[in-house]
């Protein structure tokens, strides 16, 4: 039998739970062609900045990317715990981190923070993820900041560790400043998503989050979740709502679109 | 003439009762040590009719031995309902004290504090009354078998709803496992009337190949005909909507004229509306109560005890009131909206007049002129007592994957041992062999093709080839995450009150709102909750504060996934009716003219024709078709059908879905496209959609993400709580649609993919239904060159605007906001 057999309709009504074929057959791909990547450009904490629909931030200026919260090993750590996610993230997150890397071809790569879902990431990287990860820190120079997640687990790695970075004059740190921050900032650790209503269906996207001022980054692992910009998280930032602006990721486009608050 | 022993003859005499049949067969039966299926209307004394044979069984066997005291219980009584189990518990107290009988009876539910489930361990009740989640856990222990030897009966109650849910899996799956410890359990269903009695019998009892195990049957025929009746009104029944607003004076009509009402409403939204509507013009302010599953618990059982004491007059309330609590003097039920399927129907209507011989008063009450149809067909059914019960599904992978790990917590298993009993089961008995060892391996492992997780392995496989839990710390997560009922993520909603611009004070927990809903408002937006205009006025600490208001114009609580679509058998009789002219002199005249009006200009499709009409419209061309299938297979059908316009290069727009019929409106003309000659309508509709366009639409399909989310909790793939860990912060939690991106592209033939796609198949996408259908009228597809509307294509086009349009993919949507801004601000 096919599997075109198996997909009729026929098939379909005489099919039981245990003998249906997949979603989708093996080896085949359905995702939609992919549109090549529009970046945006955007002035965020005093920065002329592209934003990658990836999630990256780049600064041509400085030549520097910078990513969030890339949260490596996270199917591992939670398989650790007895939930045993798809041991793919990894992989794919530094899929898109080394595709971010080669649209914009930085000198220097900044990581804020949370390069590892735990403290032991860094141990457990392995096989072919982990030579992707060193073939990337060769072809750019690292800045790990350290976050909260991992502690000081990049330290084994190639690049610097820092607990925060300076650079042209705005700070690059994991947690944001509460209250007022003394000079500009970018910050990651929130994990912003928002919501927006199109034609009554509502959809949840991570963006960017961020003023004249200072920046929060979405977060770039791919099984990491969001906080909704609507969290009082992000109130105590910006206690005055007015000149933030969420810039929410697609599939290959950023897109500027008014959020709801509260 | 048959008799029952003493005390039980001597208390039924006291009571002036005469013992009926189906409660003298049922004991019989159980003396002969046979499971039986009980079928009976409500107020047929079922459920004592259930117990019966255990009391008197016990009452000999305590007599006959020296210590009260077993090992474990007697007889497992399973009901879907909390509050069912505490219900009997109370009314069987009666019996139990007036022959003072040396029977303990108790209930176990997810409410019985720890220390009282303890001491039930150590002091077993001889009869328990618990729900199938309870019995997962306690076979899940492991002195399991000790605790069961003596189990003599399981009675599972209300059985025709539990066996087409997951927790009816799970409970099948115990009952497996009990009849290993208790050679000869018997089983015992008690079921309202369904469509295929055999295949309860059939799940009632151990199966071993072809034709099934059938258990004992007693049919106890139903009382009186309903007094059933359409509402008959001087308004003017509207084209389309649910809501209903313009009958709520003849609701209140009805109320009034009555002692106590249930009004039955098909969702949440409906709930509450019609509840703010009728305290609107509830002038002799009438104790009217509300009742649906969103609200606080304390509240609902608050409502349900006022119901006992005939205190209330009505109650607005959902599905939630269908299972059969005992209740007060209810003489009327309203039904709201069309009942969408006739044995509902008959259950709402048996909740009104709890004697079985005396009819029930019930009245229907259509939203729109389709539902007017829809009403006449149920009411014929119901008449005819045809039943349209869905049939019962193949088990669940997901809850099968729960089932095995499981399994390892109480003992180490054998994997070919285990098999066998599962496939004992009526539910698992299609399952294979490959499959059952995928499942162990995804508990195992997760089952990935990358074995990545070896030594993380939660059940591994011992020396002596049995496979037991790696870890106790897993048996505790297990425990922790045991059941099959997702909600779908909700925060509660708290009333404070606001002075001078401060939030003050801490009211009562009004209910629980889902988290899409709340995400559609913002500060200062009102919502129609727990029969209030409320305010919402922050979200703090996950508890969504809300204020009280004098604003009239709410918004409407959105309630995913509470409208039932439309059944087969219903669907059926409406094109009987349309292609029938006879039945439709029938109708109401607004209605009768309307019909004939589309007899003229355009057709009136004959049984089973499926009518297809396309006309333009203010600049769009529009195609409407009839196919009757009902909500979830119509909007499966709007997105193919979107997709093979688009692929036409017909550009199409948007659809809307309703239970009769779906509207497409394009850019193209679709008239001229399908001129009947180079394309037809046939084509259009062709069975192949099934294949490779639903593929690429699943990819990106939100209703697939949600029912992955369900399975993966079921599964244990992703905890819903988790030992000893407080959540630091919903930003670290794991998103399961990412999860499931991930997994669609690196293992689409996963076993939880599959899984998921088997729920969503009947489930939400009903794409048996749809596949069917299409299959019906492939010969048989009328198309209708418009040059205008047509009066039978008015209501649904009227949903454009008003219901969700659908059609799209998010990434669609999102351009499309964006490029909005940005004519918006060019403009």
């Amino acid at each position: 039998m096919s599997l075109d057999d198996r997909r009729s309709p026929y098939g379909i009504g005489a099919m039981t739970a245990f003998s249906l074929p997949g979603p989708q057959a093996p080896g085949r791909t359905t995702r939609r062609p992919r549109r090549p990547a529009e970046p945006l450009a955007a002035r965020l904490a005093g920065i002329e900045a592209v934003l990658d629909p990836t999630g990256a931030l780049y600064w041509p200026a400085e030549g520097t990317l910078v990513v969030s919260d890339l949260h490596l090993e996270t199917g591992s750590s939670y398989a650790r715990s007895g939930q045993m996610l798809p041991p793919y993230d990894t992989g794919l997150t530094l899929a898109r981190l080394a595709e971010a890397m080669a649209r914009h071809r930085p000198d220097r790569v900044i990581s804020l923070g949370d390069s590892f879902h735990d403290r032991r990431g860094a141990e457990r990287i392995a096989g072919a993820d982990r030579k992707r990860l060193l073939a990337l820190t060769e072809a750019a120079h690292f800045i790990w900041v350290t976050g909260n997640h991992e502690a000081d687990s990049a330290r084994i790695l190639p690049g610097e560790v820092h607990e925060a970075y300076a650079l042209g004059g705005v700070t690059f740190r994991h947690i944001p400043t509460e209250g007022t921050p003394a000079g500009r900032e970018v910050a990651g650790h929130l994990h912003p998503a928002a919501w927006v209503t199109v034609r009554g269906r509502t959809l949840r996207r991570r963006c960017f989050f961020g003023c004249a001022e200072r920046l929060v980054m979405p977060a770039f692992g791919c099984l990491t979740g969001g906080l909704s910009v609507a969290d009082a998280a992000f109130r105590a930032l910006w206690p005055d709502p007015s000149g933030t602006r969420a810039l929410l990721l697609g599939q290959d486009r950023v897109y500027a679109l008014p959020v709801a608050r509260r | 003439m048959r008799t029952l022993p003493e005390p039980f003859a001597g208390w039924f005499a006291h009571r002036g009762w005469t013992p009926r049949d189906h409660q003298l067969d049922l004991v019989e039966k159980a003396e002969a040590g046979r499971s039986s299926l009980l079928i009976a209307p409500t107020g047929a004394g079922k459920t004592l009719a259930g117990f019966l044979p255990s009391l008197i069984d016990l009452d000999r066997e305590k007599r006959r031995r020296n210590t009260p005291l077993r090992d474990g219980p007697h007889t497992l009584y399973v009901s879907p309902l909390k509050a069912l189990a505490v219900d009997i518990a109370r009314n069987l107290g009666a019996p139990i004290a007036e022959m003072d009988l040396p029977i303990t009876i108790e209930t176990r539910t997810g409410d019985t504090p720890q220390s009282r489930r303890r001491r039930q361990k150590e002091k077993p009740p001889d009869i328990m009354l618990t729900t199938a989640e309870q019995v997962a856990l306690l076979i899940s222990q492991t002195d399991a078998e000790r605790y069961f030897s003596e189990l003599k009966v399981v009675i599972v109650d209300e059985l025709h709803s539990l066996v087409t849910s997951k927790r009816g899996d799970l409970l099948a799956l115990c009952l497996a496992r009990l009849r290993r410890y208790a050679p000869g359990l018997r089983t015992v269903g008690l079921s309202a009337t369904v469509a295929d009695p055999d295949a309860l019998r059939a799940w009632l009892m151990p199966q071993d190949g072809d034709p099934p195990a059938l258990s004992d049957l007693i049919v106890v025929e139903g009382g009186a005909k309903p007094d059933l009746s359409i509402l008959k009104t001087d308004q003017r029944v509207p084209w389309s909507g649910h809501m209903t607003r313009w009958a709520v004076g003849d609701v209140y009509g009805l109320i009034k004229a009555h002692k106590t009402t249930l009004v039955f409403v098909n969702t949440r939204s409906q709930a509450e509306l019609l509840f703010h509507e009728l305290w609107r013009i509830n002038e002799d302010t009438l104790p009217i109560a509300l009742h649906h599953g969103s609200l606080q618990v304390e509240q609902r059982r608050k409502v349900e005890a006022a119901m006992g004491r005939n205190a209330l007059r009505a109650v607005v309330c959902t599905s939630t009131l269908d299972l059969g609590i005992d209740w007060g003097d209810v003489d009327l039920v309203v039904h709201v909206g069309a009942p969408k399927g006739a044995s509902r129907l008959a259950q709402r209507i048996g909740r009104a007049n709890h004697r079985m011989d005396e009819p029930s008063k019930a009245i229907l009450v259509p939203s729109n002129r389709f539902e007017v149809m829809e009403c006449q067909a149920a009411l014929d059914a119901s008449y005819l007592g045809h039943q349209d019960t869905p049939a019962i599904n193949d088990g669940a992978i997901d809850v099968l994957c729960q089932h095995v790990l499981g399994s390892a917590v109480a003992e180490a298993f054998d994997a070919l041992e285990l098999y066998d009993e599962i496939v004992s089961t009526y539910a698992y008995r299609k399952l294979d062999w490959e499959t059952f060892e995928r499942v162990v391996d995804f508990v195992a492992t997760g089952g990935y093709a990358l074995r990545a997780y070896e030594r993380y392995q939660k059940i591994r496989r011992r020396k002596d080839g049995r496979w037991r839990i790696s870890h106790p710390a897993i048996a505790q997560q297990y425990r922790l995450n045991i059941g099959t009922i997702v909600e779908l993520a909700s925060l509660p909603v708290r009333l404070v009150s606001r002075k001078n611009g401060v939030l003050k004070g801490r009211g009562p927990i009004l209910g629980q709102l889902e988290e899409y809903f709340l995400n559609s408002l913002a500060p200062g937006d009102t919502f129609l909750f727990a029969g209030q205009v409320l305010r919402l006025e922050a979200v703090r600490e996950n508890e969504v504060l809300v204020t009280r208001t004098t604003q009239t114009e709410p918004k409407i609580p959105y309630y995913g996934g509470s409208k039932f679509p439309l059944t087969t058998y219903l669907a059926s009789r409406v094109r009987a009716m349309l292609a029938d002219p006879e039945r439709r002199a029938a109708l109401p005249d607004q209605v009768k003219d309307w019909l004939a009006l589309q007899g003229e200009r355009s057709r009136l499709p004959k049984m089973d024709e499926l009518l297809v009409e396309t006309f333009p419209r203010a600049n769009r061309h529009y195609l409407v078709a009839y196919p009757f299938e009902g909500r979830l297979a119509h909007q499966t059908l709007g997105m193919l059908l979107t997709r093979r316009l688009e692929r036409l290069g017909l550009h199409p727009m948007g659809f809307v879905a309703s239970d009769y019929a779906i509207a497409i409106w394009s850019v193209g003309d679709l008239s001229a496209f399908f001129d009947g000659k180079r394309h037809t309508m046939a084509s259009l509709f062709a069975e192949d959609m099934l294949g490779d366009d639903l593929d690429e639409w699943l990819a990106d399909s939100m209703l697939l993400k949600r029912t992955f989310r369900a399975c993966a909790q079921v599964a244990q793939l992703i905890e819903r709580r988790h030992p000893g860990k407080e959540k630091t912060g919903r930003q670290i939690t794991v998103s399961t649609d990412l999860v499931y991106d991930v997994l669609r592209s690196h293992e689409p033939d996963h076993v939880l993919l599959r899984a998921t796609w088997a729920d969503a198949a009947t489930g939400l996408l009903d794409i048996r239904r749809l596949g069917q259908m299409l299959a019906r009228v492939k010969h048989d597809i009328v198309h209708q060159r418009l040059e205008k509307i047509s009066p039978l294509a008015v209501p649904i086009m009227l949903e454009i605007g008003r219901e969700v349009v659908q059609g799209e993919g998010s990434e669609t949507l999102l351009a499309e906001a964006a490029d909005a801004l940005v004519q918006e601000a060019m403009a």
